[in-house]
């Protein structure tokens, strides 16, 4: 096991927790990316304005990092970079998002609404849905990288 | 002041994204990946992420109400129903296949290639696709 490795992630949990309870503890809300994105992009109304602003901040956060020349990345192949390449080519990654889109809008959340947020307030629809979307995942997973040999 | 707290708390959490190494989806992947050369750092961040939540939300929530809002704004279901299971599921699948949950894949739009671009497309025409399915139901 990479110590380093983990203990960046451990890091970087902290940080996302922090984000959580500041988004509970200034606008009371749950700090879920997909349905904050969804209701920013999709939904108009006085939560729109936060919600633009959140997902700005999303998208910052490696472009303030590349300006402060801080490389604070945990990428497996590469020690100085802060994002990785695509698993696989454009046709596979645009089904993978149809469902991920599909997916966390029917259920209600994702991996930080269900995963983060859902578990610790301890909600059991959150707890239920993050086992299940991380034993799909993990199937998923074992059948195009072994049953069928390699990623497409 | 809302859109400041929201642009932060974005930016918190995009930080958290990138530090742990989760806009790389071969850690995501490597994670996934049980039968194979598995990468334990998707669960030092869930975990880090989940215990500072549990314990900063009990913190907040002593005050009754949130410091720029009316009251927490929080779900209140807890039925287990087949469209939170079917919708898992599909995410399930859809987060194998690519190593991206909604999160990653937007923070990752700084270094944008012809597959997140793909990938983002799609994911927003989901999310349409979605708000449709559940109004008409």
């Amino acid at each position: 096991m990479d110590m380093i490795s983990s203990m960046k992630g451990l890091a970087g949990g902290v940080l996302i927790g922090l984000s959580a309870v500041m988004l509970m503890a200034f606008l009371g809300r749950i700090a879920g990316i997909s349905g904050i994105t969804r209701g920013a992009l999709l939904e108009s109304g006085p939560d729109r304005r936060w919600r633009l602003a959140f997902v700005l901040g999303l998208i910052s956060g490696p472009l303030l990092l590349l300006l402060l020349n801080l490389d604070w990345g945990n990428v497996a192949a590469s020690t100085d970079a802060l994002i990785g390449d695509p698993a696989s080519g454009v046709l596979s990654m645009m089904f993978a998002g149809l469902l991920v889109g599909i997916g966390t809008g029917i259920g209600g959340g994702c991996t930080s609404g269900h995963g983060v947020c859902g578990i610790a307030r301890l909600s059991p629809r959150s707890l239920v849905a993050t086992v299940v979307f991380v034993a799909v995942a993990m199937l998923t997973v074992f059948v195009s990288q072994h049953l069928l040999g390699e990623s497409p | 002041m809302k859109t400041v707290i929201g642009f932060l708390t974005g930016l918190v959490f995009s930080l958290g994204l990138t530090l742990s190494g989760m806009t790389d989806p071969a850690r995501v992947v490597g994670f996934l990946d049980v039968a194979g050369d598995w990468d334990p750092t998707l669960i030092f961040v869930l975990g880090g992420a989940v215990i500072t939540t549990f314990l900063g939300y009990r913190l907040v929530w002593r005050r009754g109400t949130p410091l720029l809002g009316e009251r927490f704004q929080l779900p209140t279901r807890r039925d287990i129903d087949g469209r939170l299971l079917l919708g898992a599921a599909l995410f399930g699948i859809g987060w194998g296949l690519s190593g991206y949950c909604p999160g990653p894949a937007i923070v990752s739009s700084s270094a944008m290639s012809l597959p997140l671009a793909g990938f983002l497309v799609t994911m927003l025409l989901g999310w349409w696709l979605a708000t449709r399915l559940t109004r008409n139901s």
